[in-house]
Protein backbone atom coordinates (compact mmCIF):
# COMPACT_ATOMS: atom_id res chain seq x y z
CA UNK A 1 0.00 0.00 0.00
CA UNK A 2 2.61 2.45 1.15
CA UNK A 3 4.88 1.50 -1.70
CA UNK A 4 2.11 2.09 -4.24
CA UNK A 5 1.33 5.52 -2.86
CA UNK A 6 4.96 6.45 -3.26
CA UNK A 7 4.91 5.53 -6.91
CA UNK A 8 1.82 7.59 -7.64
CA UNK A 9 3.44 10.57 -5.94
CA UNK A 10 6.47 10.25 -8.16
CA UNK A 11 4.19 10.08 -11.18
CA UNK A 12 2.41 13.19 -10.02
CA UNK A 13 5.63 15.03 -9.70
CA UNK A 14 6.71 14.00 -13.13
CA UNK A 15 3.48 15.40 -14.49
CA UNK A 16 4.17 18.81 -12.92
CA UNK A 17 4.96 21.28 -15.65
CA UNK A 18 7.95 23.45 -14.90
CA UNK A 19 9.72 26.10 -16.91
CA UNK A 20 13.31 25.07 -17.50
CA UNK A 21 16.15 27.52 -17.23
CA UNK A 22 16.43 27.60 -21.01
CA UNK A 23 12.73 28.51 -21.27
CA UNK A 24 13.38 31.39 -18.92
CA UNK A 25 16.41 32.47 -20.91
CA UNK A 26 14.34 32.38 -24.10
CA UNK A 27 11.71 34.60 -22.48
CA UNK A 28 14.52 36.89 -21.33
CA UNK A 29 15.92 37.12 -24.86
CA UNK A 30 12.45 37.93 -26.21
CA UNK A 31 11.74 40.52 -23.53
CA UNK A 32 13.99 43.15 -25.12
CA UNK A 33 11.75 43.44 -28.19
CA UNK A 34 8.57 43.99 -26.23
CA UNK A 35 7.78 47.45 -27.54
CA UNK A 36 8.30 46.81 -31.27
CA UNK A 37 4.58 46.28 -31.96
CA UNK A 38 3.52 49.26 -29.84
CA UNK A 39 0.03 50.15 -31.03
CA UNK A 40 -3.11 52.03 -30.12
CA UNK A 41 -5.20 51.11 -28.22
CA UNK A 42 -3.69 47.93 -26.74
CA UNK A 43 -0.14 49.29 -26.48
CA UNK A 44 2.43 46.57 -25.73
CA UNK A 45 -0.02 43.65 -25.99
CA UNK A 46 1.57 41.77 -28.90
CA UNK A 47 5.02 42.36 -27.42
CA UNK A 48 4.08 40.76 -24.12
CA UNK A 49 2.39 37.84 -25.83
CA UNK A 50 5.49 37.37 -27.99
CA UNK A 51 7.81 37.18 -25.01
CA UNK A 52 5.50 34.64 -23.30
CA UNK A 53 5.59 32.32 -26.33
CA UNK A 54 8.34 29.99 -25.04
CA UNK A 55 6.54 29.66 -21.70
CA UNK A 56 3.13 29.04 -23.30
CA UNK A 57 4.67 26.38 -25.51
CA UNK A 58 6.10 24.56 -22.49
CA UNK A 59 3.16 24.91 -20.11
CA UNK A 60 0.19 24.31 -22.42
CA UNK A 61 0.66 21.41 -24.81
CA UNK A 62 -3.13 21.07 -25.17
CA UNK A 63 -4.56 23.27 -27.88
CA UNK A 64 -7.51 24.57 -25.85
CA UNK A 65 -5.38 25.85 -22.96
CA UNK A 66 -2.78 27.19 -25.34
CA UNK A 67 -5.35 29.32 -27.15
CA UNK A 68 -6.66 30.70 -23.85
CA UNK A 69 -3.16 31.57 -22.62
CA UNK A 70 -2.24 33.28 -25.88
CA UNK A 71 -5.41 35.35 -25.83
CA UNK A 72 -4.88 36.21 -22.18
CA UNK A 73 -1.53 37.81 -22.96
CA UNK A 74 -2.78 39.66 -26.03
CA UNK A 75 -4.81 41.94 -23.80
CA UNK A 76 -3.82 45.55 -23.16
CA UNK A 77 -0.46 45.94 -21.48
CA UNK A 78 1.91 48.85 -21.01
CA UNK A 79 4.72 49.46 -18.57
CA UNK A 80 8.25 50.75 -18.45
CA UNK A 81 10.05 48.14 -20.59
CA UNK A 82 12.77 47.24 -18.06
CA UNK A 83 10.30 46.83 -15.20
CA UNK A 84 8.37 44.45 -17.42
CA UNK A 85 11.01 41.83 -16.55
CA UNK A 86 9.83 41.76 -12.95
CA UNK A 87 6.20 41.48 -14.04
CA UNK A 88 7.24 38.78 -16.50
CA UNK A 89 8.95 36.82 -13.74
CA UNK A 90 5.91 36.89 -11.46
CA UNK A 91 3.62 36.10 -14.41
CA UNK A 92 5.77 33.07 -15.30
CA UNK A 93 5.46 31.78 -11.76
CA UNK A 94 1.67 32.27 -11.79
CA UNK A 95 1.30 30.67 -15.21
CA UNK A 96 3.20 27.66 -13.96
CA UNK A 97 0.85 27.33 -10.98
CA UNK A 98 -2.12 27.84 -13.27
CA UNK A 99 -0.94 25.10 -15.63
CA UNK A 100 -0.47 22.74 -12.66
CA UNK A 101 -3.93 23.53 -11.29
CA UNK A 102 -2.61 25.08 -8.08
CA UNK A 103 -5.51 27.45 -7.54
CA UNK A 104 -4.41 30.37 -9.69
CA UNK A 105 -7.17 31.45 -12.06
CA UNK A 106 -6.65 33.24 -15.34
CA UNK A 107 -8.27 36.31 -13.81
CA UNK A 108 -5.64 36.31 -11.06
CA UNK A 109 -2.95 36.54 -13.72
CA UNK A 110 -4.79 39.38 -15.50
CA UNK A 111 -5.26 41.30 -12.27
CA UNK A 112 -1.62 40.90 -11.30
CA UNK A 113 -0.34 42.26 -14.62
CA UNK A 114 -2.69 45.24 -14.51
CA UNK A 115 -1.92 46.10 -10.89
CA UNK A 116 1.86 45.90 -11.34
CA UNK A 117 2.24 47.66 -14.66
CA UNK A 118 1.13 51.14 -13.66
CA UNK A 119 2.79 51.42 -10.28
CA UNK A 120 6.12 50.01 -11.46
CA UNK A 121 6.28 52.27 -14.50
CA UNK A 122 5.75 55.33 -12.31
CA UNK A 123 8.65 54.27 -10.10
CA UNK A 124 11.03 53.23 -12.87
CA UNK A 125 10.62 56.08 -15.38
CA UNK A 126 12.38 58.68 -13.21
CA UNK A 127 15.20 56.24 -12.40
CA UNK A 128 16.05 55.00 -15.90
CA UNK A 129 14.96 57.79 -18.23
CA UNK A 130 15.14 60.70 -15.76
CA UNK A 131 18.38 59.93 -13.96
CA UNK A 132 20.54 57.12 -15.33
CA UNK A 133 20.33 57.85 -19.03
CA UNK A 134 20.79 61.64 -18.85
CA UNK A 135 23.69 61.30 -16.41
CA UNK A 136 25.47 58.45 -18.17
CA UNK A 137 25.02 60.00 -21.61
CA UNK A 138 26.08 63.47 -20.44
CA UNK A 139 29.15 61.93 -18.81
CA UNK A 140 29.93 60.04 -22.03
CA UNK A 141 29.41 63.17 -24.11
CA UNK A 142 31.72 65.12 -21.83
CA UNK A 143 34.40 62.44 -22.20
CA UNK A 144 34.04 62.54 -25.98
CA UNK A 145 34.18 66.34 -26.11
CA UNK A 146 37.21 66.60 -23.86
CA UNK A 147 39.48 64.56 -26.07
CA UNK A 148 38.78 60.96 -25.10
CA UNK A 149 37.06 60.32 -28.42
CA UNK A 150 35.64 56.83 -28.82
CA UNK A 151 35.87 56.14 -25.08
CA UNK A 152 32.79 58.32 -24.54
CA UNK A 153 30.39 56.34 -26.77
CA UNK A 154 31.84 53.05 -25.48
CA UNK A 155 31.32 54.04 -21.85
CA UNK A 156 27.69 54.85 -22.57
CA UNK A 157 26.96 51.77 -24.68
CA UNK A 158 28.67 49.24 -22.43
CA UNK A 159 27.64 50.87 -19.16
CA UNK A 160 23.99 51.14 -20.13
CA UNK A 161 23.64 47.65 -21.52
CA UNK A 162 25.45 45.90 -18.71
CA UNK A 163 23.18 47.65 -16.21
CA UNK A 164 20.06 46.95 -18.25
CA UNK A 165 20.71 43.27 -18.97
CA UNK A 166 21.76 42.57 -15.38
CA UNK A 167 18.66 44.31 -14.06
CA UNK A 168 16.36 42.53 -16.51
CA UNK A 169 17.65 39.03 -15.81
CA UNK A 170 17.91 39.53 -12.06
CA UNK A 171 14.37 40.87 -11.71
CA UNK A 172 12.84 38.27 -14.01
CA UNK A 173 14.55 35.45 -12.12
CA UNK A 174 13.66 36.96 -8.75
CA UNK A 175 10.04 37.46 -9.79
CA UNK A 176 9.81 33.86 -10.98
CA UNK A 177 11.32 32.43 -7.80
CA UNK A 178 9.36 34.62 -5.37
CA UNK A 179 6.05 34.75 -7.20
CA UNK A 180 3.39 36.71 -5.36
CA UNK A 181 5.76 37.55 -2.47
CA UNK A 182 7.14 40.24 -4.76
CA UNK A 183 3.87 42.16 -4.46
CA UNK A 184 4.16 42.24 -0.66
CA UNK A 185 7.74 43.40 -0.93
CA UNK A 186 6.82 46.19 -3.35
CA UNK A 187 4.13 47.52 -1.02
CA UNK A 188 6.75 48.05 1.71
CA UNK A 189 7.87 51.31 0.09
CA UNK A 190 11.44 50.28 -0.72
CA UNK A 191 11.03 51.23 -4.36
CA UNK A 192 9.73 54.68 -3.47
CA UNK A 193 12.89 55.26 -1.45
CA UNK A 194 15.01 54.12 -4.36
CA UNK A 195 13.17 56.49 -6.68
CA UNK A 196 13.59 59.34 -4.23
CA UNK A 197 17.31 58.63 -4.00
CA UNK A 198 17.65 58.50 -7.78
CA UNK A 199 15.73 61.75 -8.12
CA UNK A 200 18.05 63.45 -5.61
CA UNK A 201 21.13 62.32 -7.54
CA UNK A 202 19.42 63.31 -10.77
CA UNK A 203 18.56 66.81 -9.58
CA UNK A 204 22.05 67.26 -8.13
CA UNK A 205 23.80 66.19 -11.31
CA UNK A 206 21.47 68.21 -13.53
CA UNK A 207 22.42 71.21 -11.44
CA UNK A 208 26.05 70.38 -12.11
CA UNK A 209 25.54 69.83 -15.82
CA UNK A 210 23.80 73.15 -16.47
CA UNK A 211 26.85 75.43 -16.02
CA UNK A 212 29.31 72.91 -17.45
CA UNK A 213 27.60 71.97 -20.67
CA UNK A 214 25.70 75.01 -21.84
CA UNK A 215 27.87 76.79 -24.33
CA UNK A 216 27.12 80.46 -23.96
CA UNK A 217 29.70 83.17 -24.45
CA UNK A 218 29.10 86.86 -24.36
CA UNK A 219 30.88 89.12 -26.79
CA UNK A 220 34.21 90.08 -25.19
CA UNK A 221 33.75 93.80 -24.84
CA UNK A 222 30.67 95.84 -24.17
CA UNK A 223 32.31 99.17 -23.46
CA UNK A 224 35.85 100.42 -23.79
CA UNK A 225 37.79 103.61 -23.28
CA UNK A 226 41.48 104.39 -23.67
CA UNK A 227 42.22 103.12 -20.18
CA UNK A 228 40.06 100.08 -19.69
CA UNK A 229 37.61 97.80 -21.33
CA UNK A 230 34.62 96.25 -19.70
CA UNK A 231 33.80 92.65 -20.48
CA UNK A 232 30.34 91.38 -19.67
CA UNK A 233 31.53 87.78 -19.60
CA UNK A 234 34.27 88.41 -17.05
CA UNK A 235 31.88 90.48 -14.95
CA UNK A 236 29.36 87.65 -14.92
CA UNK A 237 32.10 85.12 -14.19
CA UNK A 238 33.10 87.22 -11.19
CA UNK A 239 29.55 87.15 -9.91
CA UNK A 240 28.79 83.49 -10.63
CA UNK A 241 29.90 81.43 -13.61
CA UNK A 242 26.99 79.83 -15.39
CA UNK A 243 24.46 82.27 -13.98
CA UNK A 244 22.86 83.00 -17.34
CA UNK A 245 22.48 79.31 -18.34
CA UNK A 246 20.93 78.76 -14.91
CA UNK A 247 18.37 81.52 -15.41
CA UNK A 248 17.62 80.25 -18.89
CA UNK A 249 17.08 76.70 -17.61
CA UNK A 250 14.83 77.88 -14.78
CA UNK A 251 12.73 79.93 -17.20
CA UNK A 252 12.35 76.81 -19.37
CA UNK A 253 11.27 74.72 -16.35
CA UNK A 254 8.78 77.39 -15.39
CA UNK A 255 7.35 77.48 -18.91
CA UNK A 256 7.12 73.67 -19.00
CA UNK A 257 5.18 73.79 -15.73
CA UNK A 258 2.78 76.13 -17.44
CA UNK A 259 2.24 73.63 -20.21
CA UNK A 260 4.31 75.28 -22.88
CA UNK A 261 5.31 72.60 -25.39
CA UNK A 262 9.06 71.74 -25.54
CA UNK A 263 8.95 72.41 -29.27
CA UNK A 264 8.13 76.06 -28.61
CA UNK A 265 10.98 76.25 -26.11
CA UNK A 266 13.39 74.86 -28.70
CA UNK A 267 12.14 77.45 -31.17
CA UNK A 268 12.41 80.23 -28.61
CA UNK A 269 15.96 79.32 -27.62
CA UNK A 270 16.87 79.04 -31.29
CA UNK A 271 15.62 82.55 -31.97
CA UNK A 272 17.35 83.81 -28.82
CA UNK A 273 20.66 82.45 -30.11
CA UNK A 274 20.19 83.96 -33.56
CA UNK A 275 19.11 87.31 -32.14
CA UNK A 276 21.89 87.41 -29.58
CA UNK A 277 24.49 86.84 -32.25
CA UNK A 278 22.89 89.32 -34.64
CA UNK A 279 22.94 92.00 -31.94
CA UNK A 280 26.58 91.22 -31.27
CA UNK A 281 25.83 90.25 -27.69
CA UNK A 282 26.64 86.54 -27.96
CA UNK A 283 29.36 84.84 -29.87
CA UNK B 1 29.23 52.31 -51.64
CA UNK B 2 29.96 50.21 -48.58
CA UNK B 3 29.64 53.34 -46.46
CA UNK B 4 26.10 53.88 -47.75
CA UNK B 5 25.10 50.36 -46.75
CA UNK B 6 26.77 50.88 -43.40
CA UNK B 7 24.73 54.03 -42.77
CA UNK B 8 21.52 52.26 -43.83
CA UNK B 9 22.20 49.40 -41.42
CA UNK B 10 22.77 51.90 -38.62
CA UNK B 11 19.49 53.58 -39.64
CA UNK B 12 17.68 50.23 -39.44
CA UNK B 13 19.04 49.46 -35.98
CA UNK B 14 18.34 52.99 -34.76
CA UNK B 15 14.78 52.70 -36.03
CA UNK B 16 14.17 49.54 -34.01
CA UNK B 17 15.79 51.03 -30.93
CA UNK B 18 13.88 54.30 -31.21
CA UNK B 19 10.83 52.32 -30.19
CA UNK B 20 12.06 49.35 -28.16
CA UNK B 21 14.58 51.47 -26.21
CA UNK B 22 16.93 48.64 -25.25
CA UNK B 23 20.45 48.75 -26.74
CA UNK B 24 20.16 52.51 -27.31
CA UNK B 25 21.46 52.51 -30.88
CA UNK B 26 19.19 55.49 -31.47
CA UNK B 27 20.91 57.75 -28.95
CA UNK B 28 23.05 60.25 -30.89
CA UNK B 29 26.22 59.39 -29.01
CA UNK B 30 25.94 55.83 -30.36
CA UNK B 31 24.20 56.41 -33.72
CA UNK B 32 26.40 59.31 -34.88
CA UNK B 33 29.54 57.43 -33.83
CA UNK B 34 28.48 54.42 -35.88
CA UNK B 35 27.66 56.60 -38.90
CA UNK B 36 31.08 58.24 -38.48
CA UNK B 37 32.61 54.76 -38.45
CA UNK B 38 30.73 53.76 -41.61
CA UNK B 39 31.74 56.89 -43.50
CA UNK B 40 35.34 56.81 -42.31
CA UNK B 41 35.03 60.11 -40.40
CA UNK B 42 34.88 58.79 -36.89
CA UNK B 43 36.10 62.01 -35.27
CA UNK B 44 33.37 64.23 -36.70
CA UNK B 45 30.77 61.54 -35.99
CA UNK B 46 31.72 61.45 -32.31
CA UNK B 47 31.84 65.24 -32.09
CA UNK B 48 28.31 65.56 -33.50
CA UNK B 49 27.08 62.64 -31.41
CA UNK B 50 28.30 64.20 -28.18
CA UNK B 51 26.90 67.65 -28.99
CA UNK B 52 23.56 66.25 -30.12
CA UNK B 53 23.35 63.90 -27.15
CA UNK B 54 23.24 66.88 -24.80
CA UNK B 55 20.33 68.30 -26.80
CA UNK B 56 18.33 65.06 -26.87
CA UNK B 57 18.97 63.65 -23.39
CA UNK B 58 15.62 64.88 -22.13
CA UNK B 59 13.60 63.23 -24.88
CA UNK B 60 11.93 60.16 -23.43
CA UNK B 61 8.90 58.05 -24.23
CA UNK B 62 6.90 57.85 -21.02
CA UNK B 63 3.56 56.10 -20.74
CA UNK B 64 1.77 56.51 -24.04
CA UNK B 65 3.48 59.79 -25.03
CA UNK B 66 5.81 59.95 -28.03
CA UNK B 67 8.85 62.24 -27.74
CA UNK B 68 10.72 63.68 -30.75
CA UNK B 69 12.67 60.83 -32.34
CA UNK B 70 16.45 61.00 -31.97
CA UNK B 71 16.94 58.03 -34.34
CA UNK B 72 16.20 59.69 -37.69
CA UNK B 73 17.74 62.94 -36.45
CA UNK B 74 21.03 61.39 -35.39
CA UNK B 75 21.55 59.19 -38.45
CA UNK B 76 20.71 61.77 -41.12
CA UNK B 77 22.48 64.65 -39.37
CA UNK B 78 25.56 62.45 -38.97
CA UNK B 79 25.44 61.58 -42.67
CA UNK B 80 25.46 65.27 -43.52
CA UNK B 81 28.29 66.01 -41.09
CA UNK B 82 30.51 62.93 -41.53
CA UNK B 83 29.48 62.10 -45.09
CA UNK B 84 30.47 63.85 -48.31
CA UNK B 85 28.60 67.09 -47.43
CA UNK B 86 30.94 67.77 -44.45
CA UNK B 87 28.68 70.26 -42.69
CA UNK B 88 29.95 71.63 -39.36
CA UNK B 89 28.67 69.86 -36.25
CA UNK B 90 26.64 72.91 -35.15
CA UNK B 91 24.69 72.79 -38.42
CA UNK B 92 24.05 69.10 -37.79
CA UNK B 93 22.63 69.87 -34.33
CA UNK B 94 20.22 72.46 -35.76
CA UNK B 95 19.15 70.26 -38.69
CA UNK B 96 18.53 67.40 -36.27
CA UNK B 97 15.56 69.22 -34.69
CA UNK B 98 13.22 69.21 -37.72
CA UNK B 99 14.37 65.67 -38.51
CA UNK B 100 13.42 64.60 -34.97
CA UNK B 101 9.95 66.03 -35.46
CA UNK B 102 9.53 64.12 -38.73
CA UNK B 103 10.67 60.98 -36.91
CA UNK B 104 8.14 61.65 -34.15
CA UNK B 105 5.36 61.90 -36.75
CA UNK B 106 6.48 58.63 -38.34
CA UNK B 107 6.51 56.89 -34.94
CA UNK B 108 2.96 58.04 -34.22
CA UNK B 109 1.86 57.02 -37.70
CA UNK B 110 3.32 53.54 -37.42
CA UNK B 111 1.59 53.01 -34.08
CA UNK B 112 -1.68 53.41 -35.99
CA UNK B 113 -0.62 51.55 -39.13
CA UNK B 114 0.42 48.52 -37.14
CA UNK B 115 -3.12 47.93 -35.83
CA UNK B 116 -4.14 45.53 -38.68
CA UNK B 117 -1.00 43.50 -37.98
CA UNK B 118 -1.97 43.21 -34.32
CA UNK B 119 -5.48 42.21 -35.37
CA UNK B 120 -3.91 39.31 -37.27
CA UNK B 121 -2.28 38.24 -34.04
CA UNK B 122 -5.78 37.83 -32.58
CA UNK B 123 -6.64 35.45 -35.40
CA UNK B 124 -3.42 33.54 -34.84
CA UNK B 125 -4.17 33.33 -31.12
CA UNK B 126 -7.63 31.89 -31.79
CA UNK B 127 -5.92 29.09 -33.71
CA UNK B 128 -3.25 28.63 -31.07
CA UNK B 129 -0.63 29.37 -33.71
CA UNK B 130 2.36 30.52 -31.68
CA UNK B 131 4.72 30.47 -34.63
CA UNK B 132 2.56 33.05 -36.38
CA UNK B 133 2.56 35.29 -33.27
CA UNK B 134 6.35 35.20 -33.27
CA UNK B 135 6.48 35.90 -36.98
CA UNK B 136 4.06 38.83 -36.71
CA UNK B 137 6.12 40.34 -33.95
CA UNK B 138 9.30 40.03 -35.97
CA UNK B 139 7.54 41.80 -38.86
CA UNK B 140 6.75 44.69 -36.59
CA UNK B 141 10.41 44.84 -35.53
CA UNK B 142 11.36 45.07 -39.22
CA UNK B 143 8.74 47.78 -39.81
CA UNK B 144 10.25 49.85 -37.00
CA UNK B 145 13.66 49.54 -38.64
CA UNK B 146 12.28 50.56 -42.03
CA UNK B 147 10.53 53.51 -40.39
CA UNK B 148 13.94 55.19 -40.13
CA UNK B 149 15.84 53.39 -42.89
CA UNK B 150 13.53 54.44 -45.75
CA UNK B 151 13.48 58.20 -44.95
CA UNK B 152 17.25 58.04 -44.41
CA UNK B 153 17.73 56.45 -47.83
CA UNK B 154 15.53 59.10 -49.45
CA UNK B 155 17.42 61.95 -47.77
CA UNK B 156 20.74 60.37 -48.75
CA UNK B 157 19.67 60.73 -52.37
CA UNK B 158 20.08 64.51 -52.02
CA UNK B 159 23.43 65.38 -53.63
CA UNK B 160 26.07 66.50 -51.12
CA UNK B 161 26.76 69.57 -53.27
CA UNK B 162 23.18 70.80 -52.75
CA UNK B 163 23.44 70.46 -49.00
CA UNK B 164 26.75 72.34 -49.00
CA UNK B 165 25.55 75.08 -51.32
CA UNK B 166 22.38 75.40 -49.29
CA UNK B 167 24.36 75.81 -46.10
CA UNK B 168 26.85 78.31 -47.50
CA UNK B 169 24.06 80.29 -49.18
CA UNK B 170 22.95 81.25 -45.65
CA UNK B 171 24.35 84.70 -44.75
CA UNK B 172 27.30 84.71 -42.36
CA UNK B 173 25.27 86.43 -39.63
CA UNK B 174 22.78 83.57 -39.59
CA UNK B 175 25.48 80.90 -39.67
CA UNK B 176 27.14 82.41 -36.62
CA UNK B 177 23.73 82.59 -34.97
CA UNK B 178 23.14 78.91 -35.72
CA UNK B 179 26.40 78.09 -33.95
CA UNK B 180 25.32 80.05 -30.88
CA UNK B 181 21.85 78.46 -30.93
CA UNK B 182 23.29 74.95 -31.19
CA UNK B 183 25.17 75.58 -27.95
CA UNK B 184 22.09 76.91 -26.21
CA UNK B 185 19.51 74.28 -27.20
CA UNK B 186 20.74 71.95 -24.43
CA UNK B 187 18.94 73.99 -21.77
CA UNK B 188 15.57 72.79 -23.06
CA UNK B 189 16.58 69.16 -22.51
CA UNK B 190 17.96 69.98 -19.06
CA UNK B 191 14.66 71.69 -18.24
CA UNK B 192 12.64 68.66 -19.37
CA UNK B 193 14.61 66.30 -17.13
CA UNK B 194 14.46 68.72 -14.19
CA UNK B 195 10.74 69.28 -14.68
CA UNK B 196 10.16 65.54 -14.56
CA UNK B 197 11.85 65.08 -11.19
CA UNK B 198 11.57 68.38 -9.41
CA UNK B 199 9.54 68.71 -6.25
CA UNK B 200 9.91 71.40 -3.64
CA UNK B 201 12.15 69.32 -1.41
CA UNK B 202 14.47 68.33 -4.27
CA UNK B 203 15.32 71.84 -5.47
CA UNK B 204 18.08 72.40 -2.87
CA UNK B 205 20.01 69.48 -4.38
CA UNK B 206 19.83 71.14 -7.77
CA UNK B 207 21.36 74.34 -6.45
CA UNK B 208 24.04 72.55 -4.44
CA UNK B 209 25.02 70.68 -7.59
CA UNK B 210 25.09 73.91 -9.55
CA UNK B 211 27.24 75.74 -7.03
CA UNK B 212 29.76 72.91 -6.74
CA UNK B 213 30.04 72.51 -10.50
CA UNK B 214 31.08 76.11 -11.01
CA UNK B 215 34.34 75.12 -9.31
CA UNK B 216 36.24 73.68 -12.25
CA UNK B 217 38.41 71.38 -10.13
CA UNK B 218 35.65 68.90 -9.41
CA UNK B 219 35.23 66.25 -12.10
CA UNK B 220 31.83 64.91 -13.06
CA UNK B 221 32.66 61.63 -11.30
CA UNK B 222 33.50 63.47 -8.08
CA UNK B 223 30.24 65.40 -8.37
CA UNK B 224 28.38 62.15 -8.90
CA UNK B 225 29.89 60.75 -5.70
CA UNK B 226 28.82 63.81 -3.74
CA UNK B 227 25.33 63.46 -5.18
CA UNK B 228 25.02 59.81 -4.20
CA UNK B 229 26.36 60.60 -0.74
CA UNK B 230 23.79 63.35 -0.24
CA UNK B 231 20.98 61.08 -1.40
CA UNK B 232 21.93 58.34 1.05
CA UNK B 233 22.23 60.84 3.90
CA UNK B 234 18.87 62.38 3.10
CA UNK B 235 17.02 59.07 2.98
CA UNK B 236 18.69 57.77 6.16
CA UNK B 237 17.92 60.92 8.11
CA UNK B 238 14.41 61.11 6.76
CA UNK B 239 13.50 57.56 7.78
CA UNK B 240 14.96 58.27 11.23
CA UNK B 241 12.85 61.40 11.63
CA UNK B 242 9.58 59.89 10.54
CA UNK B 243 9.49 56.21 11.38
CA UNK B 244 5.77 55.88 10.63
CA UNK B 245 5.81 57.73 7.40
CA UNK B 246 7.78 55.88 4.80
CA UNK B 247 7.67 56.46 1.10
CA UNK B 248 5.14 59.19 0.72
CA UNK B 249 5.41 60.72 -2.70
CA UNK B 250 5.42 64.41 -3.49
CA UNK B 251 2.03 65.88 -2.72
CA UNK B 252 0.02 68.31 -4.74
CA UNK B 253 0.96 71.02 -2.25
CA UNK B 254 4.60 70.68 -3.22
CA UNK B 255 3.81 71.42 -6.82
CA UNK B 256 1.63 74.39 -6.04
CA UNK B 257 4.21 75.83 -3.74
CA UNK B 258 6.87 75.40 -6.37
CA UNK B 259 4.74 77.19 -8.90
CA UNK B 260 4.36 80.10 -6.50
CA UNK B 261 8.07 80.17 -5.83
CA UNK B 262 8.86 80.21 -9.50
CA UNK B 263 6.25 82.87 -10.11
CA UNK B 264 8.24 85.10 -7.82
CA UNK B 265 11.36 84.74 -9.91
Amino acid sequence: MIYKKGVSEVENEQKLRTLTLSDQLLVFSHSGLEQAAWNYPRLQNLGFCYLMVPAIRRLYPEKEARILATQRHLELFNTMPYMQSLITGVTLSLEEDHANGKGVSDNDIRALKISMMGSLAGVADPVWWGTLRPILSAFAASLALSGFGIVGPLVFFIGWNVARLTFRWATQRWGYLQGLKVVTFLSSGVLQKLTLGASIVGMFVMGAIVPRWTRLKFAPIIASSQHASLSLQSMLDQLLPGLVPLMLTLVCVWLLRHHVKPLWLLLGVFILGLGGYWLGLLR
Amino acid sequence: MSSIWGVLIVAFLAGIEGVVDEWEFHQPIVACTLVGLATGNLVSGIALGAALQLVTLGWMNIGTAVAPDPALAAVVAAWWVSGPAHLPAAAGVILAIPLALIGQGLTRGLRQLIIPLVAQADTAAAQGNLRRITWLHWSSVALQGLRVMIPTALLMLLPAAWIQQGYYAIPEVLRGGLRVSAGLLVVVSFAIVINMMATRRLWPFFFIGFALATDGHLSLVALGMIGVGLAILYIKLQSKDTPHNNGTGPSQDDEDELDRELDDL
